[in-house]
């Protein structure tokens, strides 16, 4: 259970974030619950390279030989840049769209149907 | 640089080319926008040219394989990585190579069209940048072995394209296009990153071929396929996550529509990659057969009734990108749901594979043209509405003979290549389920009334007083659509030695799991 733990965060700071992408109707919210998602599936592959009592992955004059996963630590930090700038653009999206609209509201950001 | 150096590094120089020269056009437009456009215009040939070399190479040659890193890039197991596949490795296979071959021309005929399309707008640096990019994505996701590359260039590919959608801001319009484009890519590229950390969890690899050499087929191998299978449904546009496409290709500029849908069919090459590669018989092959082959009709049915309706000719299009992406996924789904039954999948299943994969790079071509003339249509006129355009075809007869020509490939009409692979897909689909094949039917019809309709709308009548100073498109936007018209033309008129030759040997490396892990791991 205690080693559980992290997955089951993941799961919930996931399961928020998508919520808040379903259920706000302010953009700018909509894009926080996104990068909730994003946190969550980094938290996740943190986790997963997580063992315990093991030191960080480098061998010179390593102490012993029970170290954490690092190729989940690149990974996640590869994911963090990507979603830099996924947000980023996002945000200037939402910006333009302001600008241009005189809102951020779902609602009012339909002008594209049919 | 010599002519061995370049084909043993085609794989790397393939991606390197593209990228590098993507950063630096920005500095090259400092020069002068003359400058600029030959460093574009030579990256891209350079690009498409160095794709068709290694789509030669992996046809003739068999796969080829690309280890970064290592001393001899053509061996996936170099002694210093110990025997695992530790290095990022690309697995070109026929499959790939036919995804290259696709990007490869749309490419080149897109950079030759959007240099007389986008000559008038501004901030053209940044535009031929992500323009690049987007190639770059595109290619990435179609060369590589390793499933978190794959991510990574799928985000590449989706940030690129989200940002061209919205680049010409349209009082905004775009923009709510690409944000919903932007946004829907990041939630599908999560989902996909959440399979890749479901699966390393399970198999402690990221190479495809490692992964599905172990595949055990666990509960947790059932949720990533899952996600893998709707994030990447959705980016490539099937129903019923398809309601970002129509707004995303109507509103990006005409040009880049046509790059949209190779950016689409990439994510449907990962589909398939996932789906026979990773999984292949270990799963419930008769089950997500079926699962692919609903989405498929759904995909081509509820397209095509969207697309009736259309008012405005870019997103009457996209609704048929959308029907059409169904033909791909019932063709291929057909295969994979007699994937395991040896008589089944030799009398119909393997041809209905390749008439769906044959189907994706007719889909490229006609599709690509389609837009192509849609957006020559809009650059002169400044409409995308049918109630007010009419009578172009007065003045602008070489886009009408392409549309035409475009027109008739979609529908299915010979002797062009949209019915060679439908043809393929109609005979092998019936034998499989008679219903799947005359709903197919059927939709060609509904596709040929639509474009009909459009074809009148826009050309005949006679000429309007509005668009009395309308001139043909300039000639590089001509040249453009004219190599995917050819293109067009010439695979309806020689199916059997495209299908023979290219079509068949991506369907052979798709359905041989066993080849693909033998090509890296070795014989095993």
């Amino acid at each position: 259970m205690y080693y559980n733990l992290p997955f089951i965060i993941a799961a919930v700071i996931a399961v928020i974030g998508i919520g808040a992408m379903l259920f706000r109707r302010n953009l700018i919210k909509v894009i926080m619950g996104l990068s909730l998602v994003e946190a969550a599936v980094n938290l996740f592959l943190v986790a997963l390279g997580y063992r315990m009592d093991a030191i960080a992955p480098i061998f010179t004059n390593a102490p012993g030989t029970s170290m954490v996963l690092p190729t989940v630590q690149a990974m996640t930090l590869t994911n963090i840049v990507i979603g830099i700038a996924t947000t980023a653009l996002l945000l200037s999206f939402t910006m333009i769209i302001y600008k241009k609209y005189g809102s951020a509201n779902t609602d009012t950001v339909r002008k594209l149907r049919g | 640089m010599n002519g061995d150096f370049i084909i043993q590094n085609a794989p790397a120089l393939l991606l390197a080319v593209p990228m590098l020269a993507a950063f630096a056009t920005p500095l090259i437009g400092r020069l002068g926008s003359l400058a600029r456009n030959i460093w574009v215009i030579a990256a891209m040939t350079l690009t498409s040219a160095i794709g068709l070399l290694l789509a030669y190479d992996v046809f003739t040659a068999g796969t080829v394989l690309y280890t970064f890193g290592a001393l001899d890039p053509a061996s996936a197991l170099p002694l210093d990585s110990g025997g695992i596949p530790v290095r990022i490795i690309f697995t070109v296979d026929a499959m790939s190579a036919f995804m290259v071959i696709i990007a490869a021309i749309s490419g080149f005929a897109v950079m030759l069209y959007m240099m007389a399309s986008e000559a008038k707008g501004s901030g053209k640096d940044g535009f031929y940048a992500l323009f690049l990019l987007l190639i770059v994505g595109i290619l990435g996701m179609v060369c590589t072995g390793d499933i978190f590359n794959f991510f990574v260039f799928l985000e590449i590919n989706s940030l690129a394209g989200a940002a061209l959608v919205a680049y010409r801001v349209d009082k905004g319009v775009a923009v709510e296009a690409g944000l919903k484009y932007a946004v829907i890519s990041t939630i599908g590229g999560l989902f996909v990153l959440f399979a890749i950390a479901l699966l390393y969890g399970q198999y402690g690899a990221l190479n495809m071929a490692v992964i599905a050499s172990s595949m055990q087929y666990t509960g947790l191998d059932k949720i990533a396929l899952v996600l893998f299978l709707s994030a990447l449904a959705m980016k490539s546009g099937a129903v019923p996550m398809h309601f970002w496409t129509p707004d995303a290709y109507s509103m990006a500029p005409g040009s880049i529509t046509a790059l949209l849908v190779v950016a689409s069919q990439a994510s449907l090459y990962g589909v398939f990659r996932v789906v026979f590669t990773l999984y292949n018989v270990a799963l419930d092959y008769a089950a997500v057969g079926w699962i692919i082959i609903i989405l498929g009709v759904l995909s081509m049915f509820v397209g095509v009734t969207m697309a009736l309706v259309q008012k405005d000719v870019k997103r009457l299009m996209a609704y048929h990108a959308v029907s059409q992406t169904g033909y791909m996924l019932l063709g291929v789904g057909v295969g994979l749901a007699v994937l395991g039954q040896q008589t089944a999948f030799d009398t119909f299943g393997f041809v209905a594979m390749e008439g769906g994969i044959f189907h994706i790079l007719n889909h490229a071509m006609y599709k690509g043209l389609l837009f192509l003339t849609a957006g020559a249509i809009f650059y002169r006129t400044g409409t995308r509405s049918l109630n007010k355009l009419g009578g172009l075809g007065h003045s602008m007869k070489w886009t009408m003979i392409f549309f035409i020509i475009g027109a008739l490939a979609i529908a299915g009409i010979p002797p062009f290549n949209g019915f060679a692979s439908k043809l393929l897909i109609y005979e092998s689909v019936f034998l499989f389920n008679p219903v799947l094949s005359i709903i197919a039917m059927v939709v060609s019809i509904l596709t040929l009334a639509s474009f009909v309709k459009v074809f009148h709308a826009i050309f005949m009548g006679p000429k309007q007083p509005q668009y009395s100073d309308v001139q043909e498109a300039p000639l590089p936007m001509l040249v453009g659509m004219a190599i995917l018209a050819v293109i067009t033309i010439a695979f309806g008129i020689a199916p059997g030695l495209v299908v023979d030759s290219i079509v068949a040997p991506a369907a052979t490396a798709l359905a041989d799991q066993g080849g693909y892990i033998a090509s890296v791991l070795g014989g095993l």
